[in-house]
């Protein structure tokens, strides 16, 4: 395979973020919380195939809104 | 008499339920019928009553919707209606009545000291907590109170280790906090349990002043952040929506269990399914039975109906978590399903700040009892055990439990 893949990318809003902790329980290997304001930090914005299920539950179960999952291209 | 027509709630919400674990049978007609349906709150006031899991989260998570204590209502009818003024009587810094940007404000300054990870650094002081409540039960022989022995004492322990209250002022912490949550105090009697918590609290903040420690309170002192007053507000912000709850549930939980033989039998084979029965056993006795209020600041339009500018919606959190088309069997209590996506803790902004440490705290003391109390049994006929009616947060009273 040669060019970019497409792939799905997390993207995070810290502003938005309530640091409810939501994301860091339901995938931990994915995301992570801030010790200045406990605000998400995203360990990986290109989750493997494999992660992307629950990527997908962590964004639904978000009560702020801050993550989105954007069809993106590896680069 | 037309067969069609919805049940209309003229006078808050009903109190009474056919049976103790589920919400009164007139939510379910609702939320078939009309999940946003009106109502009239005990003041007069015309508003909804939201039973649809969709409405609900849709509702928690729209910015036109305010959370300000001024357009809350009561939700029962309550002989207690005219003493209390949710906006006079707050102390300050209850952000749970504010929106953007006040709100942020004060939530951004606790969020770090709740996150998943810092709550799990957390845990084996939880355990030292729980097992020394087992110790206190064993010590008064074969039979004890697990509200007064075990579930109030260990929340109240666990907030005093979050909030840094030294070792020497625990005990009164606990005696004070218990009170506080005890039945059928006359207000006057409330206000000098609070009056004797805020002294409490200003003590210990005077002793951090000098001597700071590893703790919360140390950290908002020092932080220069906010004033002696809205410090204060927080503590009890955070003892209110913190100790209450979590003691209840744990009471709760432990009768729901009881009376549940076959959860039970499949929780004591395989303890590692306590952090699934945990999220049911919160989707399935949602404690927080007044439900959560939100003010539309504008007219908005929803599931086919319209929700004038300041007509508050009483979002019912207990039948919201009963939707059947989101949790399948939503009566029965399975702690193997999935019950993540639950509103117990709210959703939206105001989302419960503390919720990754009750959920500690439950696995905790849930884990500890069945692991130490084989045998634990209700030590009364469960049709005598005294629910929490009338109380903000549901409950038992008192639960008798013998082993």
């Amino acid at each position: 395979m040669t060019g970019t893949m497409p792939t799905t990318r997390i993207t995070a809003d810290p502003q938005v973020c309530v640091g409810s902790g939501m994301c860091a329980l339901t995938a931990p290997d994915l995301f992570d919380q801030s010790d200045k304001d406990g605000t998400v930090l995203v360990l990986q914005p290109l989750p493997a195939d494999a992660r992307i299920g629950d990527a997908e539950e962590a964004v639904r179960g978000c009560p702020s809104g801050a993550l989105r999952l954007a069809e993106g291209s590896a680069e | 008499m037309n067969d069609m027509v919805c049940p209309y709630l003229t006078n808050g919400l009903p109190k009474v339920r056919e049976r103790p674990l589920d919400p009164p049978a007139i939510f379910g007609q609702l939320r078939a019928e009309e999940p946003i349906a009106p109502m009239t709150f005990p003041d007069g006031a015309r508003g909804w009553v939201v039973t649809g899991y969709e409405q609900a989260r849709t509702i928690l998570a729209d910015s036109r919707f305010s959370s300000k204590a001024a357009q809350k209502h009561l939700a029962f009818a309550s002989d207690l209606a005219t003493d209390f003024d949710l906006e006079k009587d707050l102390p300050p810094a209850q952000f749970e009545h504010m929106d953007p940007p006040e709100h942020t404000r004060y939530r951004k300054l606790l969020t770090a000291e709740f996150t998943v990870r810092r709550v799990k650094t957390m845990v084996p002081q939880i355990e030292r907590i729980a097992a020394g409540r087992v110790a206190a039960m064993r010590a008064k022989g074969r039979s004890a109170d697990l509200v007064k022995d075990f579930s109030v004492p260990m929340s109240a322990h666990v907030i005093c280790e979050l909030l840094g209250i030294p070792e020497e002022a625990r005990a009164r912490f606990e005696e004070l906090s218990t009170q506080a949550l005890s039945l059928d105090k006359k207000p006057e009697e409330t206000k000098a349990v609070l009056d004797g918590l805020v002294g409490l609290i200003g003590e210990v903040a005077m002793g951090k002043l000098e001597q700071p420690g590893d703790d919360l309170l140390t950290r908002l002192i020092h932080g220069g952040q906010l004033e002696p007053a809205e410090i204060l507000g927080v503590l009890l912000l955070l003892l209110v929506a913190g100790h209450e709850t979590s003691a209840n549930m744990l009471s709760l939980g432990t009768y729901t269990l009881l009376r549940e033989p076959e959860q039970l039998a499949k929780l004591r084979a395989d303890e590692a399914l306590v952090e699934n029965a945990v999220e049911e056993l919160l989707r399935y006795l949602t404690i927080v039975h007044i439900g959560v209020q939100r003010t539309p600041t504008e007219d908005v339009e929803l599931a086919g109906v319209t929700l004038k500018a300041g007509e508050t919606a009483l979002i019912h959190l207990p039948s919201v978590n009963r939707d059947p088309e989101r949790f399948p069997d939503p009566d029965t209590l399975d702690v193997t399903r999935r019950a993540a996506g639950h509103l117990t803790f709210s959703h939206g902004i105001h989302q419960c700040l503390g919720q990754q440490l009750a959920r500690q705290e439950l696995r905790v003391g849930f884990t500890t009892l069945l692991r130490e109390f084989p045998e634990l049994r209700l030590d009364a006929d469960p049709a005598d055990i005294p629910m929490r009616d009338n109380m903000t947060i549901y409950g038992v009273h008192r639960l008798p439990v013998a082993w």
